[in-house]
């Protein structure tokens, strides 16, 4: 059977399943503009991090690059970059990168415009004109091998292993059979399951590859000295009875599927045209996970929580896949899938697995996740390596 | 008739199984379901919450615990059979910066 959803085919040939027009910080100090912009017109969303300034070189490029996947990725229909005039990322090169993709790119630099009320005007007028252009694109009908799934869990609790994880991977290793892309992450929630990753990997050095970036999160968890729960597994993740972060690993790569893992993709970088299951070195904490995700290009996520995650993300929709019944019934309105009647035994992962597939399809062809309709997903944040200096 | 409480044993090798159940109390017997659907009986020791983990045998001080057929931590005390485990009794040996180096990171049972 083909598998086929509505979604705008940008120049660059991505396919975008939302239409916004992005307001990018090059800083985090030209947040409060690019947020006085968003506010006032409608079709436009920012991308509101904490970083750009006084950080070690290799964090300032990981910060520019991570910005310019983000003006790149499908779901932004054009973008305005909202300089300060003296922060440490390139903002000229981010307006040009974004630019190559064939979009619309305007910007604006606060000190050179005369301060706060001047840039927010000159952003105002250039975001209303972005707005009118894209506003007539229209949706077109495409394979269901374009979709770039990106995957999650958060506020996992003991059902996140036994139900909501193991529907996402039944979506996930349907996604892969039908040639599209899936990203997953979580590099923490790896050690006590990276064998188990390692083996499935394409080749011998995609699963090294996979053991190294364990290494290198696990380092930085040792480096304080101290035994790492509380920080993984979380408070919420002990009372929901996740006694150790190998529990908790062994239960989050369930949402990976089965297939094959093609390679390893760094925290800034698009994953463009390959296709098949891939992952992403990132951390577990959603506003750097989710930021990583949607510039990797992921047009959506599907994200499993037991205890109840409410976060999304500006650009990619979020559809929350719940595992635990009680979590289900109390939060329904920030929860789409009730992956909870698998735990009851009233539905197998397959059905609920195919539901899910369904829901996200149409998620993809324009229906909104019910943390979009809230708008919950200002909290975001650009994963850097070293300290603010 | 009051719900029948069970738990799930994931993997043949686990030795501790989930309890999907509310108001689990100290002593109470409870199904104990394993992954080809056998079900036998399990006597319960402490109060066990919603999503919590009982052992399945008696695991010493320094055994492996194991859940998904894989590690999840090492018993930190001599664990008996039908006993809640959790923090309380489970070690992990990951991300362990409090440990000497090359006591954590041994993959296999």
């Amino acid at each position: 059977m083909a598998y086929e959803f509505w979604g705008y085919v940008r120049p660059d040939g991505q396919v975008g399943c939302r239409n916004h027009v992005a307001v990018i910080p090059s800083v985090t100090c030209a947040g409060d503009v690019a947020s006085a912009i968003t506010r006032q017109v409608a079709g436009t969303v920012g991308y509101f991090h904490h970083q750009g300034c006084c950080q070690l070189p290799p964090d300032l490029d990981r910060v520019t690059e991570t910005l310019i996947s983000l003006g790149k990725s499908p779901n932004v229909a054009a973008a305005l970059v909202v300089s300060l005039g003296c922060e440490g990322t390139d903002s000229q090169r981010l307006e040009e990168e974004i630019r190559k993709t064939g979009k619309s790119v305007r910007s604006i630099h606060i000190q050179e415009l005369g301060g706060v009320s001047a840039a927010i005007k000159a952003g105002i007028d250039a975001a209303q004109e972005l707005v009118i252009e894209v506003s007539g694109l229209r949706r077109q009908l495409v394979d269901a091998s374009r979709v770039v799934m990106s995957i999650k869990c958060g506020a996992s609790d003991a059902t996140s292993g036994m139900a909501s994880n193991c529907v996402i991977g039944y979506v996930a290793d349907k996604l892969t059979d039908l040639g599209a892309a899936v990203v997953f992450g979580e590099t923490t929630e790896f050690l006590g399951g990276e064998h188990l990753l390692a083996r499935r990997a394409a080749t011998p050095q995609t699963g090294e590859r996979i053991l190294e970036i364990v290494e290198r999160m696990e380092a930085r968890a040792r480096s304080l000295g101290c035994d790492m729960r509380k920080g993984q597994p979380t408070p919420g993740n002990i009372a929901g009875g996740l006694s150790s972060i190998e529990e908790k690993s062994l239960g989050a790569i369930v949402k990976s599927g089965s297939r094959t893992i093609q390679g390893v993709l760094e925290y800034p970088e698009a994953i463009g045209d390959r296709k098949g299951l891939w992952i992403k070195d990132t951390p577990g904490r959603e506003p750097e996970i989710l930021t990583g995700m949607a510039a990797a290009g992921a047009q959506v996520m599907m994200f499993s929580t037991g205890r109840g995650a409410p976060q999304g993300f500006p650009t990619m929709p979020v559809l929350k896949i719940c595992g635990n019944p009680h979590t289900y019934a109390r939060m329904s309105h920030d929860m789409d899938i009730n992956a909870g009647l698998v735990i009851t035994g009233e539905k197998s992962i397959e059905e609920v697995g195919e539901e899910s597939f369904a829901a996200l399809l149409d998620t993809l062809s324009g229906r909104q996740t019910k943390n979009e309709t809230l708008g919950y997903h200002s909290s975001i944040d650009i994963y850097t390596l070293g300290p603010v200096i | 008739m009051e719900e029948m409480k069970i738990a799930l044993k994931v993997h043949e090798k686990d030795n501790v199984a989930t309890i999907f159940a509310k108001d689990v109390r100290d002593g109470l017997v409870l199904v104990l379901r394993d992954p080809k659907g056998t079900e036998e009986p399990l006597r319960v020791i402490r109060d066990v919450p919603y999503g919590h983990k009982v052992a399945l045998a008696d695991i010493r001080s320094g055994d492996s615990i194991i859940k998904y057929g894989e590690r999840i931590g090492v018993a930190s005390r001599d664990i008996r059979k039908g006993e809640y485990v959790h923090i309380h009794n489970l070690d992990s040996m990951r991300g362990r910066g409090d440990l000497p180096a090359g006591k954590e990171r041994q993959h296999g049972i």
